[in-house]
C-alpha cells in the first residue's frame, strides 16, 4: 500500500488537491490559528456552546444540591440517562483513535487531514462521557474512592467487578488519547511559535512546542513513539468499548447477558464516531474554506466506513433477536417481545429506522459525494446510537423477570437538561480547538506534498 | 570582529528539498565528520540512515514499559484480591486471574504509552528553552519549508573556515556561522 492513490485508477480523486507547496500547506492551516479574526460563524457556534455548557452547569449545580433524586433514575431502573449518555459519548469517541491509529498502521494517507480534530473530538467526547458515572454515583466528590489508593478505610476496589475495569479502561483511554494528540502537535506548536508575530503567540506556543527544532534524530525516536503509540491504542480502542460492554454483558439481565456485545459494541462506536467525524468535518471545510485538504475523497471514504459498521451493527441487533428466540428462555424471549411490542417499542422501531434503513442509501456513490445528503444521515445516526443505548439500558431493566418487579422509566427535564448540557461542553471545546490549535495536522500534511517525495529512500 | 570572540557553536547549511538534505547528511558523514545533526520540517526518510543513526531504544524502552506496567497491574490485583481485601463469595477461590485481565491489559497499555512520550521527550533532551540553532535568522523555515545541517564545532575534525567551504561545496543555498 502506498500513498499513490490515483494509479489505481483516474476515477480515485487525491487526499490532498494538487498544486500545494510545504509553504502553502503550512499558510493555509497556521494562518487560521494565527492571523485570521474568526468570522461570525465561529462566534454563533462558540455562542450556542457557551450557552449549553451553562445549562450542564446549572443542572450539576442542582444535582450537587438535591443528589440523584432529581432525575427520573427509580427501581428497577437504576441506570438511565446517565449510562446511556456516558455509552453514547465514549462510543462517539471511538472513531478519533481509530482514524489516528488504525489508520496509521493500514498506511492509509487520507487520514492525515482529519486525524488532528477527530482526535480532538474523542478527548472532548471523552470528557463528556467520563462526566456521567461520576455524576452518577450521586457523590462526585468521592469518585477518587473508585482508584486504588491506601486510604484509612482500609477499604480496596473490586477487580473481579467490570465496573472497575471500567474506570480503568476508560481513564487509560483519556490519558492515552491526550498523550497522542499532544505528541501530534508538538511539531506544529514549533512552526507556530516560528510563524507568530505576536509576543503572546509566540510564548505560549513556544513553551507548548517544548523547543522542538526538527532534528533528525529527534525526528528518528519521535516517528517511532508515535509508531508505538498507535500500535498501542488500537487494541486500547477495542478493549475500551469491549469493557463497556462487559458492564452489561456480566450481568444476569435479559438483554445484556449476551456474548455479541463486545464486537457489536466496537462496532457501533465506530459507526457512531464516524458520523460525529462527519457532522463536524462537512460544515468545518466550507466554513473554513478547506476543501483542498478534506476533500470530497474523505467524506466518501468515511461514508463507506460508516456504511460497513452500519451493517455490522444491524447484524447485531438480528442476532440479538435470533438469540432470543434459539435460546428457548421465557425470560430471552419476553424481553425481545417487550422490546418489539412493550411500551417502549417505539425507541425500537425509531432505532431500526435511524440505524438500519437512514443508512441504506450510501450504497450510492451520488448519496455518498452529496454532503448536504450525507449530513441529514449522519444527524438520522447520531441519534440511532443514542436510541440504541437507551433500548438495551432502559427496556431491559424495565421489564425483567418477575412481573411484580416491573417498572417503568420517563427522564426528568434535569436527565434531559443534562445530556443537552454536555453537547454544550462539547461544541464549546471543539470551537476553541478550532481557534487555537491547527485543525489538520500541517506537519504531516508536508509529508503529501509532492516535492516531500524523496527520490533516494521514498515516503513511507 | 566580536562575532569571532563569541564561541561558535558550529556551520550551519541551508537546502531546499530533502533529496538535497538526505545527500548532503550522507556527504557530511562520508567526509569523516561525527557531530552535526540534520533539521527538517517534516519526519524524512532516509536522513537517520544517511547519518549513520541505526535504531533507537524507545522501542525497547516501551517494551520494558508495558511489561513493568502488566506486571505491576497483576501485582495490586492479586494482592488487593487474596491479601488486602479478600472477599469470599461463595468460596470462590481469591486468586481469580482470569477476572484480573482487563485491567492488567489497561496498566500494561498505560505504562507503555507514557513511557514511549516521556521517555522519546527524555532521551530527545526535550523540553529546552535555549538552543544555539535558533540564532540562526533564517532557522524561522526549518518549520516551515526548508532543511538543514549543521556541523557542529565539537567535532575533532572541525575547523571554521574547511566546514564552511565544505558545506558550500554540497550545493547549499546559505551557509552560516552558528553563535552558541
Amino acid at each position: 500500500m502506498s500513498s499513490h492513490a490515483s494509479q489505481h485508477g483516474p476515477q480515485i480523486a487525491p487526499v490532498l488537491a494538487p498544486g500545494h507547496s510545504f509553504e502553502s500547506v503550512t499558510a493555509d492551516i497556521a494562518d487560521i490559528v494565527l492571523d485570521r479574526k474568526q468570522g461570525k460563524n465561529w462566534w454563533v457556534g462558540f455562542g450556542i456552546g457557551l450557552v449549553l455548557l451553562n445549562v450542564l452547569m446549572m443542572a450539576v449545580t442542582y444535582l450537587l444540591v438535591k443528589g440523584t433524586g432529581i432525575w427520573g433514575i427509580n427501581n428497577p431502573v437504576g441506570w438511565a440517562f446517565a449510562i446511556i449518555n456516558f455509552v453514547w459519548w465514549i462510543g462517539i469517541g471511538h472513531a478519533g483513535t481509530l482514524i489516528s491509529a488504525i489508520l496509521l498502521l493500514l498506511n492509509q494517507d487520507w487520514r492525515t487531514s482529519i486525524n488532528r480534530f477527530a482526535e480532538a473530538m474523542t478527548l472532548f467526547a471523552v470528557a463528556c462521557a467520563g462526566m456521567f458515572p461520576i455524576l452518577h454515583t450521586g457523590r462526585p466528590w468521592l469518585a477518587f474512592w473508585l482508584f486504588p489508593f491506601p486510604n484509612s478505610m482500609e477499604m480496596w476496589p473490586n477487580f473481579r467487578s467490570p465496573l472497575v475495569w471500567d474506570v480503568f479502561a476508560v481513564s487509560t483511554y483519556a490519558t492515552v488519547s491526550a498523550l497522542f494528540w499532544f505528541v501530534g502537535l508538538v511539531p506544529d506548536f514549533a512552526t507556530l511559535r516560528d510563524r507568530a508575530t505576536s509576543k503572546v503567540q509566540q510564548t505560549v506556543y513556544g513553551v507548548l512546542a517544548l523547543g522542538w527544532r526538527g532534528s533528525a534524530r529527534h525526528w528518528d525516536r519521535y516517528e517511532t513513539a508515535y509508531l508505538l503509540l498507535a500500535g498501542l491504542s488500537t487494541p486500547l480502542v477495542v478493549s475500551v468499548h469491549s469493557v463497556v460492554s462487559f458492564d452489561f454483558a456480566i450481568a444476569v439481565i435479559p438483554g445484556w447477558h449476551a456474548t455479541i456485545f463486545p464486537p457489536y459494541f466496537v462496532a457501533g462506536a465506530v459507526y457512531a464516531g464516524f458520523a460525529m467525524v462527519l457532522t463536524i468535518a462537512i460544515p468545518l471545510r466550507v466554513a473554513y474554506g478547506i476543501k483542498d485538504y478534506i476533500t470530497d475523497r474523505h467524506l466518501d471514504l468515511m461514508a463507506r466506513v460508516m456504511l460497513a459498521t452500519g451493517l455490522f451493527v444491524s447484524y447485531g441487533y438480528a442476532t440479538e433477536a435470533f438469540m432470543a428466540w434459539f435460546s428457548a428462555n421465557v425470560y430471552e424471549i419476553f424481553m425481545m417481545e417487550n422490546r418489539m411490542w412493550g411500551p417502549s417499542s417505539w425507541s425500537y422501531w425509531a432505532l431500526i429506522a435511524c440505524n438500519g434503513l437512514a443508512i441504506q442509501p450510501l450504497w450510492s456513490q451520488k448519496v455518498r459525494s452529496s454532503p448536504i445528503a450525507l449530513f441529514i444521515i449522519c444527524m438520522f445516526v447520531n441519534v440511532g446510537m443514542w436510541l440504541e443505548r437507551f433500548v438495551i439500558v432502559a427496556t431491559s431493566l424495565q421489564h425483567d423477570f418477575m412481573p411484580s418487579a416491573w417498572g417503568m422509566y420517563y427522564p426528568t427535564i434535569w436527565d434531559i437538561l443534562t445530556f443537552i448540557g454536555t453537547i454544550g461542553l462539547f461544541v464549546t471545546l471543539l470551537f476553541l480547538f478550532i481557534r487555537f490549535l491547527p485543525m489538520i495536522s500541517i506537519f504531516e500534511m508536508r509529508t503529501l506534498v509532492p516535492e516531500a517525495k524523496s527520490k533516494e529512500g521514498g515516503h513511507h | 570582529m566580536i562575532a569571532q570572540s563569541q564561541p561558535l557553536y558550529g556551520v550551519m547549511a541551508e537546502f531546499k528539498t530533502p533529496d538535497d538534505y538526505v545527500s548532503a547528511l550522507r556527504k557530511i558523514r562520508a567526509a569523516g565528520y561525527t557531530c552535526f545533526d540534520g533539521y527538517s520540517p517534516l519526519p524524512v526518510h532516509g536522513a537517520s540512515e544517511a547519518m549513520g543513526i541505526e535504531g533507537n531504544p524507545v522501542s525497547l524502552m516501551v517494551l520494558i514499559g508495558g511489561i513493568l506496567g502488566g506486571l505491576g497491574g497483576f501485582s495490586l490485583a492479586t494482592w488487593v484480591s487474596i491479601v488486602a481485601y479478600p472477599v469470599n463469595i461463595g468460596g470462590r477461590p481469591l486468586f481469580s486471574w482470569q477476572a484480573f485481565i482487563p485491567p492488567v491489559f489497561e496498566t500494561t497499555i498505560l505504562l507503555a504509552a507514557l513511557t514511549a512520550v516521556f521517555g522519546m521527550f527524555a532521551i530527545n533532551g526535550l523540553p529546552l528553552h535555549y538552543h544555539p540553532v535558533f540564532n540562526v535568522p533564517a532557522f524561522a523555515r526549518a518549520s516551515v519549508d526548508r532543511f538543514f545541517v549543521c556541523i557542529e564545532a565539537t567535532d575533532p575534525k572541525f575547523d571554521l573556515a574547511t566546514a564552511k567551504s565544505f558545506l558550500t561545496g554540497l550545493g547549499s543555498t546559505e551557509v552560516s556561522e552558528v553563535k552558541s
